[in-house]
């Protein structure tokens, strides 16, 4: 066979799989996108490279294959880089194909020639610098299956134009092999950690991204309910049992339950199972479970023992460990320790809304009722401040996948885009992005591409006038000292929608905002709503940061 | 000489331009010290070893388990026993040309 690298490139998306990709062509990535035209592959055009990368994340945090992006050299490739470094700190698998200016003019300063694999390195799972076109036939099956093996993470692939144009002659296509999922668990591994499930008197679970899928979930679900063990999850683990379920203690951490906070601080056992004691998770990790034992399963080596010593670990998959692990569990009531948890738990309710009908623009009582009324398996995008965290509280996430949201790099802008990427892959499900009227400003430019798309995403921008998250912050620990985060300018959003192509509705002016809402949700193509918040909401209960878990603001 | 605290990470690596940066940039990401380095293909010139010199201290574990996490290192060894004397006369590489 004979075939130019944007060729090679692009059948092999397509025996990927690849059916939707997000990009912006340029100089340097046009030879590709001239190869795009004779594919049956998608092209989604973006309106900033950050968007693209958004949108590939919103593919891949909902299925769990790797999105696929395109960006050219240079401005394009540096606009990319916050979407990288996010989908690299949550574990979510990209592979970014990047346009570089000619192998000859690298090193030039050519004309938007930056370093991008310079640039990516610290920021990425692996990245590649491609030099010839048949290194494609190996390079781009191995940038997958990087991304998508073990703990997935973003993979960067830069290609200069020459490489992108130039012909090579190959004898067969490469084969693509399936995700590697960590080594294999032994019967003697598992049983250790067993009988130390089995012998403890108050353990707890705690679940982290790496079990945010339907398989651990359900496996979680079984031995939590075998051996009566409460379980806790990160902002990560949002999904892997349902809030509402008898053993689940809600989210851990600075804006988590109280009771999950204060319970396990209590436990004998911690299991952590994919998790990562991030600092939001743990407070002060000195002081995070000093008095328990810790098992810590997670596929990462690395991870174990980085944060906290773990006595007892597995590197393993979680789900795989799971699976072996439940038949040596033995049943278990745990009375006592259930009541505990019980009395903590009456004893330290969770977030409240003042009843509905009393507030209805209480945030947490609009996040309600839309809960209410959109199909279960619906999917919730946020983007980064008090909206993203009451939705964390109080949405009733029954399923993986469902809840995608910015957790380690925290990204305002990540909401609209990744609406878009989830909706790209989820066509029959309704998707729902809560964004706030600072956040919408970072990427408002992609409700075009929402427009351009029509896509079934209802955008909802909880406005109250601020830069609330961070106003907060100045209200409880910098005396009210409210520098830079008061909006002076109050953009009509729903105007701005408007002039974007999608419908605007402005709940501030309606006289029955519910039932407005409610049309909202039904209206089958993208509705932006403006929400009016009470500037003075705050998220409750709070770690002071620096503070003990257990020392909560409520 | 004093070289109490101090060790050898040997790395086997793919050589390929890039890996370098791979290298030192994981060790000023987060923060590690690396105190020497010395590096050279071996065998048909596919491969090189890396030696590097670092402090013998709590963060070695995790150097180490970082270290195997990056694509192009093949392998990974802790080295106690080594001559510290290179990396400590460094100078005298090009004290015999002159220029
Ligand atoms: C790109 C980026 N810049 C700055 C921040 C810091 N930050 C965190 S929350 C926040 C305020 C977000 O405001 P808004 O989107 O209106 O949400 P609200 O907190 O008001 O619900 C800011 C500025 C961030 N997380 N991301």
């Amino acid at each position: 066979m004979k075939m130019t690298g944007a060729e090679i490139i692009v059948r092999l998306l397509e025996q990927k799989g690849i059916e939707k990709v997000a990009g912006i062509p340029g100089a340097a990535n046009l030879h590709l996108y001239h190869a795009l035209k004779e594919s049956k592959i998608k092209h989604v055009l973006a309106r900033h490279e950050q968007g693209a990368g958004f949108m590939a994340q919103g593919m891949a945090r909902t299925t769990g294959r790797a999105g696929v992006c395109f960006t050219t050299s240079g401005p394009g490739a540096t606009n990319l880089l916050t979407a990288i470094a996010d989908a690299k700190l949550d574990s979510v698998p990209i592979v970014a194909i990047t346009g570089q200016v000619a192998s000859a003019a690298i090193g030039t300063d050519a004309f938007q020639e930056i370093d991008t694999y310079g640039l990516t390195v610290p920021i990425t799972k692996h990245n590649f610098l491609v030099r010839k076109p048949e290194e494609l036939l190996t390079i781009i099956p191995e940038a997958f299956h990087i991304a998508e093996s073990g703990r997935p993470g973003p993979v960067v692939i830069d290609i200069p134009k020459d490489v992108q144009q130039q012909s090579c002659t190959f004898e067969a296509w490469p084969v693509f092999k399936e995700p590697g999922k960590g080594r294999p668990v032994t019967t003697n591994e598992v049983r250790e950690i067993a009988l130390r499930i089995n012998e403890a008197d108050r353990p707890v679970i705690l679940a982290g991204g790496g079990v945010n899928t339907e398989e651990s979930a359900a496996l979680i679900i079984k031995l939590a309910e075998t051996n009566n063990i409460p379980v806790t999850y990160t902002m990560r683990g949002i999904g892997c049992i349902s809030p509402n379920h008898r053993l689940s203690l809600g989210m851990i951490g600075m804006h988590g339950t109280r009771y999950a906070n204060a319970l396990i601080e209590e436990a004998d056992l911690l299991i952590a199972l994919g998790a990562r004691f991030d600092d939001r998770a743990t407070g002060v990790s000195s002081n995070f479970c000093q008095n328990s034992e810790i098992i810590h399963i997670d596929i990462d080596a690395s991870e174990i023992n980085k944060i906290k010593k773990a006595d007892y670990s597995l590197n393993a998959s979680a789900e795989d460990v799971l699976r072996e692990i439940i038949p040596f569990i033995q049943v278990n009531k745990r009375e006592q320790w259930i009541d505990r948890f019980s009395e903590l738990k009456s004893e330290m309710p969770y977030v409240s809304a003042p009843e509905e009908g009393e507030d209805i623009f209480h945030p947490l009582n609009i996040i309600k009722s839309v809960a209410h009324h959109v199909p279960e398996d619906s999917i919730i995008s946020t983007d980064v401040g008090q909206h993203q965290m009451w939705v964390a509280q109080v949405w009733p996430f029954k399923n993986p996948r469902t809840f995608i949201s910015s957790s380690g790099l925290g990204t305002m802008g990540f909401g609209v885009p990744a609406a878009i990427g989830a909706a790209l892959a989820n066509p029959r499900k309704k998707v729902v992005c809560f964004s706030g009227d600072g956040s919408i400003l970072m990427n408002i430019q992609e409700l075009v591409t929402m427009s351009e798309n029509n896509l079934n995403i209802t955008v909802l921008v909880f406005n109250n006038q601020s830069l609330g998250l961070v106003r907060q912050h100045q209200e409880l620990f910098f005396s009210k000292n409210y520098m830079a985060t008061q909006f002076e300018a109050k953009p009509d959003f729903p105007a701005i929608a408007r002039a974007f192509g999608i419908s605007g509705m402005d709940l501030t002016t309606s006289a029955n905002p519910l039932d407005d809402l409610m049309n909202a949700l039904e209206h089958p193509g993208p509705v932006l709503v403006n929400v009016p918040i009470n500037t003075s909401e705050k998220v409750l209960p709070m770690v002071r940061p620096g503070a003990p878990n257990k020392d909560m603001i409520y | 000489m004093e070289t109490k605290n101090q060790l050898i990470i040997e790395l086997h690596v793919n050589n390929h331009p890039g890996v370098m940066s791979h290298i030192t940039g994981l060790f000023s990401r987060r923060g590690y010290n690396m105190e020497g380095i010395l590096c050279g293909t071996i065998g048909e010139g596919e491969t090189s070893i890396i030696y590097l010199l670092v402090a013998e201290d709590e963060k070695l574990e995790q150097i180490v388990l970082q270290l195997k996490k990056l694509y192009d290192v093949l392998d990974v060894k802790v080295r106690k026993n080594y001559d510290h004397a290179v990396f400590y006369n460094i100078e005298k590489l090009l004290a015999k040309g002159g220029v």
